[in-house]
Protein backbone atom coordinates (compact mmCIF):
# COMPACT_ATOMS: atom_id res chain seq x y z
CA UNK A 1 0.00 0.00 0.00
CA UNK A 2 1.26 3.48 -0.85
CA UNK A 3 1.83 5.78 2.12
CA UNK A 4 1.34 9.48 1.50
CA UNK A 5 2.31 11.96 4.20
CA UNK A 6 1.32 15.60 4.01
CA UNK A 7 3.64 17.78 6.06
CA UNK A 8 2.30 20.98 7.53
CA UNK A 9 1.56 22.68 10.84
CA UNK A 10 -2.05 23.35 9.97
CA UNK A 11 -2.35 26.42 7.80
CA UNK A 12 -4.96 26.59 4.99
CA UNK A 13 -2.41 25.61 2.34
CA UNK A 14 -1.52 22.32 4.01
CA UNK A 15 -5.18 21.49 4.45
CA UNK A 16 -5.81 22.12 0.74
CA UNK A 17 -2.82 19.96 -0.09
CA UNK A 18 -4.23 17.12 1.97
CA UNK A 19 -7.55 17.47 0.17
CA UNK A 20 -5.80 17.45 -3.20
CA UNK A 21 -3.86 14.34 -2.22
CA UNK A 22 -7.01 12.50 -1.21
CA UNK A 23 -8.66 13.48 -4.45
CA UNK A 24 -5.66 12.32 -6.46
CA UNK A 25 -5.76 8.94 -4.72
CA UNK A 26 -9.47 8.63 -5.43
CA UNK A 27 -9.14 9.55 -9.06
CA UNK A 28 -6.33 7.08 -9.62
CA UNK A 29 -8.14 4.39 -7.67
CA UNK A 30 -4.99 3.15 -5.99
CA UNK A 31 -4.60 1.58 -2.58
CA UNK A 32 -3.10 4.42 -0.56
CA UNK A 33 -3.31 6.00 2.87
CA UNK A 34 -3.03 9.75 3.37
CA UNK A 35 -1.64 10.92 6.70
CA UNK A 36 -1.24 14.48 7.91
CA UNK A 37 1.95 15.22 9.83
CA UNK A 38 1.82 18.37 11.97
CA UNK A 39 4.56 17.65 14.47
CA UNK A 40 7.58 19.87 13.87
CA UNK A 41 10.16 17.21 14.71
CA UNK A 42 8.79 14.79 12.12
CA UNK A 43 8.50 17.50 9.47
CA UNK A 44 12.09 18.58 10.01
CA UNK A 45 13.32 14.99 9.96
CA UNK A 46 12.37 14.91 6.30
CA UNK A 47 14.51 17.97 5.66
CA UNK A 48 11.55 20.13 4.73
CA UNK A 49 11.71 23.78 5.74
CA UNK A 50 9.01 25.35 3.64
CA UNK A 51 5.76 23.65 4.35
CA UNK A 52 3.56 22.20 2.98
CA UNK A 53 5.34 19.09 1.82
CA UNK A 54 4.43 15.82 0.12
CA UNK A 55 6.15 12.60 1.16
CA UNK A 56 5.40 9.34 -0.64
CA UNK A 57 6.65 6.04 0.82
CA UNK A 58 9.16 7.94 2.93
CA UNK A 59 10.59 10.02 0.11
CA UNK A 60 10.04 13.78 -0.20
CA UNK A 61 8.39 14.40 -3.56
CA UNK A 62 7.83 18.11 -3.24
CA UNK A 63 7.70 21.02 -0.84
CA UNK A 64 7.11 24.73 -0.58
CA UNK A 65 3.84 25.14 -2.41
CA UNK A 66 0.35 23.82 -2.92
CA UNK A 67 0.55 21.03 -5.46
CA UNK A 68 -2.49 20.48 -7.66
CA UNK A 69 -4.38 17.21 -7.92
CA UNK A 70 -2.75 16.68 -11.34
CA UNK A 71 0.75 17.18 -9.96
CA UNK A 72 0.15 14.75 -7.10
CA UNK A 73 -1.19 12.20 -9.56
CA UNK A 74 2.01 12.55 -11.57
CA UNK A 75 4.04 11.96 -8.40
CA UNK A 76 2.02 8.82 -7.66
CA UNK A 77 2.22 7.51 -11.20
CA UNK A 78 5.97 8.04 -11.26
CA UNK A 79 6.47 5.40 -8.58
CA UNK A 80 8.24 2.27 -9.77
CA UNK B 1 6.38 58.51 -15.94
CA UNK B 2 4.63 55.53 -17.43
CA UNK B 3 2.27 55.44 -14.47
CA UNK B 4 0.62 58.65 -15.71
CA UNK B 5 -1.82 56.44 -17.54
CA UNK B 6 -3.57 55.65 -14.29
CA UNK B 7 -4.10 59.33 -13.54
CA UNK B 8 -5.54 59.83 -16.99
CA UNK B 9 -7.81 56.84 -16.53
CA UNK B 10 -8.97 58.14 -13.17
CA UNK B 11 -9.58 61.58 -14.67
CA UNK B 12 -11.72 59.98 -17.32
CA UNK B 13 -13.77 57.91 -14.95
CA UNK B 14 -14.21 60.48 -12.19
CA UNK B 15 -14.59 63.72 -14.08
CA UNK B 16 -16.09 62.64 -17.42
CA UNK B 17 -18.12 59.52 -16.77
CA UNK B 18 -19.21 60.28 -13.23
CA UNK B 19 -19.31 64.02 -13.74
CA UNK B 20 -17.46 64.98 -10.55
CA UNK B 21 -15.86 68.39 -10.20
CA UNK B 22 -12.13 68.51 -9.52
CA UNK B 23 -11.27 70.12 -6.22
CA UNK B 24 -14.43 69.09 -4.39
CA UNK B 25 -14.04 66.71 -1.42
CA UNK B 26 -16.00 63.90 -3.02
CA UNK B 27 -14.42 64.44 -6.41
CA UNK B 28 -10.91 64.26 -5.01
CA UNK B 29 -11.69 61.24 -2.84
CA UNK B 30 -13.25 59.35 -5.72
CA UNK B 31 -10.40 60.19 -8.09
CA UNK B 32 -7.87 58.92 -5.55
CA UNK B 33 -9.86 55.73 -5.11
CA UNK B 34 -10.17 54.94 -8.81
CA UNK B 35 -6.59 55.79 -9.66
CA UNK B 36 -5.05 53.93 -6.78
CA UNK B 37 -7.22 50.83 -7.11
CA UNK B 38 -6.40 50.25 -10.75
CA UNK B 39 -2.76 51.23 -10.41
CA UNK B 40 -2.11 49.16 -7.33
CA UNK B 41 -3.76 45.97 -8.55
CA UNK B 42 -1.97 46.23 -11.88
CA UNK B 43 1.37 46.67 -10.11
CA UNK B 44 0.64 43.90 -7.64
CA UNK B 45 -0.15 41.31 -10.28
CA UNK B 46 2.80 42.02 -12.55
CA UNK B 47 5.50 42.50 -9.98
CA UNK B 48 4.43 39.76 -7.57
CA UNK B 49 4.51 37.35 -10.49
CA UNK B 50 8.01 38.44 -11.49
CA UNK B 51 9.25 38.32 -7.92
CA UNK B 52 7.76 34.87 -7.37
CA UNK B 53 9.77 33.59 -10.32
CA UNK B 54 12.93 35.10 -8.82
CA UNK B 55 12.09 33.59 -5.47
CA UNK B 56 11.69 30.14 -6.95
CA UNK B 57 15.47 30.16 -7.29
CA UNK B 58 15.96 30.66 -3.56
CA UNK B 59 14.39 27.83 -1.61
CA UNK B 60 15.00 28.18 2.15
CA UNK B 61 16.87 24.87 2.18
CA UNK B 62 19.50 26.41 -0.06
CA UNK B 63 19.69 29.57 2.07
CA UNK B 64 20.14 27.44 5.16
CA UNK B 65 23.05 25.54 3.70
CA UNK B 66 24.57 28.74 2.36
CA UNK B 67 24.44 30.63 5.64
CA UNK B 68 25.66 27.78 7.83
CA UNK B 69 29.34 28.37 7.25
CA UNK B 70 29.71 32.11 6.82
CA UNK B 71 31.64 34.49 9.08
CA UNK B 72 29.39 36.39 11.47
CA UNK B 73 29.47 39.87 9.90
CA UNK B 74 28.94 38.54 6.42
CA UNK B 75 26.31 36.10 7.64
CA UNK B 76 24.15 38.92 9.04
CA UNK B 77 24.28 40.90 5.82
CA UNK B 78 23.67 37.83 3.68
CA UNK B 79 20.83 36.71 5.91
CA UNK B 80 19.14 40.09 5.57
CA UNK B 81 19.58 40.09 1.79
CA UNK B 82 18.40 36.53 1.45
CA UNK B 83 15.40 37.29 3.64
CA UNK B 84 14.18 39.59 0.91
CA UNK B 85 14.31 36.97 -1.85
CA UNK B 86 13.50 33.80 0.04
CA UNK B 87 9.80 33.08 0.02
CA UNK B 88 8.39 33.48 3.48
CA UNK B 89 5.01 32.43 4.71
CA UNK B 90 4.19 32.79 8.39
CA UNK B 91 3.34 29.12 8.62
CA UNK B 92 6.90 28.23 7.70
CA UNK B 93 8.34 30.63 10.26
CA UNK B 94 8.80 27.79 12.72
CA UNK B 95 10.32 25.07 10.50
CA UNK B 96 12.52 27.75 9.04
CA UNK B 97 13.71 28.96 12.44
CA UNK B 98 14.33 25.41 13.61
CA UNK B 99 16.15 24.54 10.40
CA UNK B 100 18.49 27.51 10.69
CA UNK B 101 19.23 26.90 14.35
CA UNK B 102 19.80 23.20 13.74
CA UNK B 103 22.30 23.97 10.98
CA UNK B 104 24.37 25.93 13.46
CA UNK B 105 23.42 29.33 12.12
CA UNK B 106 23.84 31.82 15.01
CA UNK B 107 20.64 33.07 16.61
CA UNK B 108 21.29 36.69 15.66
CA UNK B 109 21.78 35.79 12.01
CA UNK B 110 18.51 33.88 12.00
CA UNK B 111 16.82 36.97 13.37
CA UNK B 112 18.33 39.16 10.67
CA UNK B 113 16.60 36.86 8.23
CA UNK B 114 13.33 36.87 10.18
CA UNK B 115 13.30 40.64 10.30
CA UNK B 116 14.00 41.39 6.67
CA UNK B 117 11.77 38.66 5.30
CA UNK B 118 8.36 40.06 6.19
CA UNK B 119 9.39 43.73 6.28
CA UNK B 120 11.25 44.10 3.02
CA UNK B 121 8.74 42.23 0.96
CA UNK B 122 7.95 42.74 -2.66
CA UNK B 123 4.44 43.97 -2.03
CA UNK B 124 5.72 46.85 0.06
CA UNK B 125 8.42 47.71 -2.46
CA UNK B 126 6.06 47.54 -5.41
CA UNK B 127 3.53 49.79 -3.78
CA UNK B 128 6.12 52.27 -2.60
CA UNK B 129 7.56 52.39 -6.09
CA UNK B 130 4.16 52.82 -7.66
CA UNK B 131 2.95 55.49 -5.29
CA UNK B 132 6.07 57.36 -4.28
CA UNK B 133 8.66 56.64 -6.90
CA UNK B 134 11.81 54.58 -6.93
CA UNK B 135 13.79 56.76 -4.52
CA UNK B 136 11.46 56.07 -1.61
CA UNK B 137 11.26 52.41 -2.51
CA UNK B 138 15.07 52.22 -2.53
CA UNK B 139 15.20 54.05 0.79
CA UNK B 140 12.81 51.59 2.34
CA UNK B 141 14.83 48.69 0.98
CA UNK B 142 18.13 50.00 2.32
CA UNK B 143 16.90 51.03 5.74
CA UNK B 144 15.00 47.76 6.04
CA UNK B 145 18.18 45.80 5.38
CA UNK B 146 20.15 48.00 7.76
CA UNK B 147 17.66 47.44 10.54
CA UNK B 148 17.64 43.70 9.86
CA UNK B 149 21.43 43.52 10.11
CA UNK B 150 21.83 45.76 13.15
CA UNK B 151 18.86 44.48 15.13
CA UNK B 152 19.95 40.93 14.35
CA UNK B 153 23.45 41.67 15.62
CA UNK B 154 22.15 43.23 18.82
CA UNK B 155 19.91 40.26 19.50
CA UNK B 156 22.85 37.97 18.81
CA UNK B 157 24.95 39.86 21.36
CA UNK B 158 22.27 39.44 24.01
CA UNK B 159 23.10 35.72 24.16
CA UNK B 160 19.54 34.64 24.64
CA UNK B 161 19.97 31.12 23.33
CA UNK B 162 18.46 29.74 26.52
CA UNK B 163 15.16 31.40 25.58
CA UNK B 164 14.66 29.26 22.54
CA UNK B 165 12.19 26.45 23.24
CA UNK B 166 14.11 23.44 24.53
CA UNK B 167 12.83 20.92 22.01
CA UNK B 168 14.29 22.96 19.17
CA UNK B 169 17.84 22.03 20.16
CA UNK B 170 16.95 18.34 20.07
CA UNK B 171 15.65 18.28 16.55
CA UNK B 172 17.80 16.74 13.89
CA UNK B 173 16.92 17.88 10.42
CA UNK B 174 17.07 15.42 7.60
CA UNK B 175 19.11 16.17 4.52
CA UNK B 176 16.62 16.14 1.71
CA UNK B 177 17.56 17.22 -1.78
CA UNK B 178 17.36 20.97 -2.21
CA UNK B 179 14.20 21.47 -4.25
CA UNK B 180 14.65 22.74 -7.76
CA UNK B 181 12.05 23.51 -10.39
CA UNK B 182 11.63 23.38 -14.11
CA UNK B 183 10.44 26.54 -15.85
CA UNK B 184 6.97 25.11 -16.19
CA UNK B 185 6.92 24.52 -12.44
CA UNK B 186 8.22 28.02 -11.74
CA UNK B 187 5.40 29.58 -13.78
CA UNK B 188 2.86 27.40 -11.97
CA UNK B 189 4.37 28.39 -8.67
CA UNK B 190 4.32 32.09 -9.57
CA UNK B 191 0.70 31.94 -10.72
CA UNK B 192 -0.30 30.18 -7.53
CA UNK B 193 1.66 32.67 -5.48
CA UNK B 194 -0.03 35.69 -7.12
CA UNK B 195 -3.47 34.15 -6.60
CA UNK B 196 -2.69 33.36 -3.01
CA UNK B 197 -1.32 36.79 -2.15
CA UNK B 198 -4.12 38.63 -3.91
CA UNK B 199 -6.79 36.54 -2.25
CA UNK B 200 -5.25 37.37 1.11
CA UNK B 201 -4.82 41.08 0.62
CA UNK B 202 -7.38 42.40 -1.85
CA UNK B 203 -9.82 43.40 0.83
CA UNK B 204 -7.09 45.11 2.85
CA UNK B 205 -5.95 46.95 -0.26
CA UNK B 206 -9.43 48.20 -1.08
CA UNK B 207 -9.97 49.14 2.56
CA UNK B 208 -6.65 50.93 2.72
CA UNK B 209 -7.34 52.79 -0.49
CA UNK B 210 -10.80 53.76 0.74
CA UNK B 211 -9.38 55.18 3.97
CA UNK B 212 -6.64 56.90 1.98
CA UNK B 213 -9.22 58.34 -0.37
CA UNK B 214 -11.20 59.77 2.53
CA UNK B 215 -8.10 61.27 4.07
CA UNK B 216 -7.10 62.68 0.72
CA UNK B 217 -10.47 64.21 0.01
CA UNK B 218 -11.57 65.39 3.40
CA UNK B 219 -8.64 66.04 5.72
CA UNK B 220 -7.41 69.62 5.46
CA UNK B 221 -4.07 70.21 3.78
CA UNK B 222 -1.15 70.28 6.21
CA UNK B 223 -3.33 69.02 9.03
CA UNK B 224 -0.78 66.41 9.98
CA UNK B 225 2.02 68.85 9.54
CA UNK B 226 0.62 70.81 12.44
CA UNK B 227 -0.05 67.89 14.80
CA UNK B 228 2.39 65.18 13.81
CA UNK B 229 4.98 67.21 12.02
CA UNK B 230 8.56 68.10 12.89
CA UNK B 231 7.45 70.16 15.88
CA UNK B 232 6.03 67.07 17.59
CA UNK B 233 8.87 65.10 19.17
CA UNK B 234 6.86 62.02 20.08
CA UNK B 235 5.26 61.50 16.68
CA UNK B 236 7.78 58.80 15.71
CA UNK B 237 7.45 56.57 18.79
CA UNK B 238 3.69 56.97 18.66
CA UNK B 239 3.63 55.93 15.02
CA UNK B 240 5.75 52.88 15.82
CA UNK B 241 3.67 51.99 18.87
CA UNK B 242 0.57 52.10 16.67
CA UNK B 243 2.18 50.10 13.92
CA UNK B 244 3.74 47.22 15.85
CA UNK B 245 0.63 45.28 16.89
CA UNK B 246 -1.28 46.11 13.76
CA UNK B 247 -1.92 43.10 11.66
CA UNK B 248 -1.75 44.37 8.18
CA UNK B 249 0.18 43.60 5.14
CA UNK B 250 1.95 46.44 3.44
CA UNK B 251 -0.75 46.54 0.80
CA UNK B 252 -3.40 47.80 3.14
CA UNK B 253 -1.29 50.34 4.92
CA UNK B 254 0.52 52.04 2.09
CA UNK B 255 -2.46 53.71 0.44
CA UNK B 256 -3.31 55.22 3.82
CA UNK B 257 0.28 56.25 4.30
CA UNK B 258 0.27 57.93 0.90
CA UNK B 259 -2.68 60.06 1.86
CA UNK B 260 -1.18 60.86 5.26
CA UNK B 261 2.04 62.04 3.69
CA UNK B 262 0.05 64.25 1.39
CA UNK B 263 -1.38 65.92 4.45
CA UNK B 264 2.00 66.62 5.92
CA UNK B 265 3.19 63.51 7.77
CA UNK B 266 6.97 63.68 7.59
CA UNK B 267 8.88 61.04 5.66
CA UNK B 268 10.70 59.58 8.67
CA UNK B 269 7.51 59.13 10.66
CA UNK B 270 5.83 57.56 7.64
CA UNK B 271 8.62 55.06 7.03
CA UNK B 272 8.74 54.21 10.72
CA UNK B 273 5.03 53.51 10.77
CA UNK B 274 5.20 51.29 7.71
CA UNK B 275 8.13 49.32 8.97
CA UNK B 276 6.49 48.84 12.35
CA UNK B 277 3.38 47.47 10.68
CA UNK B 278 5.19 45.05 8.38
CA UNK B 279 8.15 43.91 10.46
CA UNK B 280 6.22 42.87 13.53
CA UNK B 281 2.73 41.60 13.92
CA UNK B 282 0.74 40.02 16.66
CA UNK B 283 -0.11 36.84 14.70
CA UNK B 284 3.53 36.32 13.82
CA UNK B 285 4.52 36.57 17.48
CA UNK B 286 1.87 34.01 18.33
CA UNK B 287 3.31 31.62 15.78
CA UNK B 288 6.87 32.24 16.91
CA UNK B 289 5.89 31.54 20.51
CA UNK B 290 6.00 27.89 19.48
CA UNK B 291 9.76 28.15 19.20
CA UNK B 292 10.67 31.19 21.27
CA UNK B 293 10.13 31.83 24.95
CA UNK B 294 8.58 35.13 26.06
CA UNK B 295 11.78 36.99 27.02
CA UNK B 296 13.24 36.38 23.59
CA UNK B 297 10.07 37.47 21.82
CA UNK B 298 10.07 40.59 23.97
CA UNK B 299 13.70 41.25 23.08
CA UNK B 300 12.90 40.72 19.40
CA UNK B 301 10.01 43.19 19.47
CA UNK B 302 11.94 45.66 21.61
CA UNK B 303 15.14 45.77 19.59
CA UNK B 304 13.33 46.02 16.28
CA UNK B 305 10.97 48.74 17.54
CA UNK B 306 13.81 50.84 18.89
CA UNK B 307 15.77 50.44 15.66
CA UNK B 308 12.77 51.61 13.67
CA UNK B 309 12.23 54.59 15.94
CA UNK B 310 15.85 55.63 15.60
CA UNK B 311 15.66 55.37 11.82
CA UNK B 312 12.47 57.44 11.88
CA UNK B 313 14.12 60.24 13.81
CA UNK B 314 17.19 60.23 11.63
CA UNK B 315 15.15 60.57 8.49
CA UNK B 316 13.03 63.36 9.87
CA UNK B 317 16.18 65.20 10.82
CA UNK B 318 17.97 64.60 7.55
CA UNK B 319 15.24 64.90 4.93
Amino acid sequence: MVKIEILGPGCPRCQSLEANARQAVEELGIDAEVVKITEMGKIMAYGVMSTPGVVINGEVKGSGRLFSVEEIKEMLQGLS
Amino acid sequence: MMLKIFTILADLVTYRWLGMTPGTHLGEALHFFVEDTVKIFFLLVTIIFAVAVVRSFFPPERTRRFLSDKKLWAAHVLAALLGVVTPFCSCSACPLFIGFVEAGIPLGVTFSFLISSPMVNEVALVLLFGLFGWKIAALYLCTGLLIAVIAGMIIGRLNMERFVADYVWQIRMGEAEIPSMTWRERIEYAKGYVKEILSKIWLYVLGGIAVGALVHGYVPQDFLLRYAGPSNPVAVPVAVALGVPLYSNAAGVIPIVQALMDKGLPLGTTLAFMMAVTALSFPEMVILSQVLKRPLIAAFVGVVSVSIIVVGYIFNAVM
